[in-house]
């Protein structure tokens, strides 16, 4: 099980606490789409994904990002068992989804960058690590049903 | 692959971060040595706390080397052969410090740029570090 210190706790939730997932989440997710332009193969029914400009205007692109930064909720509303919290999401990524979990962190790495963004300097080391930590039980967790 | 816009972003960014290539070079140290400490044993011999000279005049050292690069591209592998062979021979470091090193320099980029560190130069400056990376361990083995 992980153990997380008082001062990670309040990183994470103080980060979450201030996130505007409907701003966030859609940066996120088209950044993945832009940076790693191979993880579209997951979305051909997602419309116009030729470029950045497109994929930033899409709305099945937006409305999917904030969806899947709320997937995050979960991770923190049971902290002490991320693992067991994500059991369900994870067969679904394996089984239904067929996703690589590779690409789970490679969304993640697109996350913080956009936190990053949004906080600047409040964005410390500490708090980078404490999140990137995380982010890492979260990927690691969606990952434990692939067999 | 860089397209020539690709290339130009770059070197623009890097020309422009050159004058606080201390701060932004010791602020990815600092990011990586919090989140990857396996990365702090490459530095017993140094002092690597925030504000320390070492850590500065380390950052500064990196920064420049990153800013020299990209000025021409397609000629990394001549800019970086003192530094190809000073990192295969001397100093070994285990090239997956160099995948740490840049996430945590994307992230002290978009520290500081903000809005302006847009998706499309991430992308750029994503692929320029993973090629720097690359030449840098050309002449391990």
């Amino acid at each position: 099980m992980v153990q997380w210190s008082e001062s990670e706790r309040t990183i994470i939730n103080g980060i979450f606490s201030h996130l505007d997932y409907d701003d966030l989440g859609p940066k996120a997710f088209s950044r993945c789409l832009i940076v790693y332009p191979w993880t579209q193969r997951y979305f051909s029914s997602f419309g116009n994904l030729h470029n950045a400009e497109a994929i930033m205007g899409n709305a099945n692109v937006a409305a999917h990002g904030i969806k899947v930064l709320h997937g995050l909720d979960l991770g923190l509303k049971h902290m002490d068992d991320i693992m067991g919290a994500y059991a369900e999401l994870s067969s679904l990524h394996s089984e239904k989804l067929h996703v690589d979990p590779d690409n789970f962190k490679l969304l993640s790495d697109c996350i913080t960058i956009v936190v990053a963004a949004k906080l600047g300097k409040a964005f410390t080391p500490e708090t980078q690590a404490a999140f990137h930590k995380f982010l890492a039980v979260v990927v690691s967790a969606l990952g434990k049903q692939y067999h | 692959m860089l397209s020539n816009k690709e290339k130009m972003l770059i070197a623009e960014i890097w020309e422009s971060l050159t004058p606080v290539a201390e701060e932004i070079g010791a602020d990815a140290l600092l990011r990586m040595f919090a989140c990857f400490p396996g990365s702090k044993t490459y530095f017993s011999h140094l002092d690597i706390s925030r504000g320390s000279p070492h850590l500065l005049s380390h950052g500064k050292k990196i920064v420049l080397a990153l800013a020299e690069g990209s000025k021409d591209i397609s000629q990394l592998t001549v800019t970086l052969a003192p530094l190809q062979i000073m990192h295969a021979y001397q100093l070994r470091i285990d090239p997956i410090n160099f995948k740490l090193l840049s996430h945590c320099l994307l992230v002290a980029l978009s520290c500081h740029m903000r809005d302006d560190f847009t998706a499309v130069a991430h992308a750029a400056m994503d692929k320029y570090l993973s090629a720097f990376a690359a030449v840098l361990a050309e002449k391990y083995r």
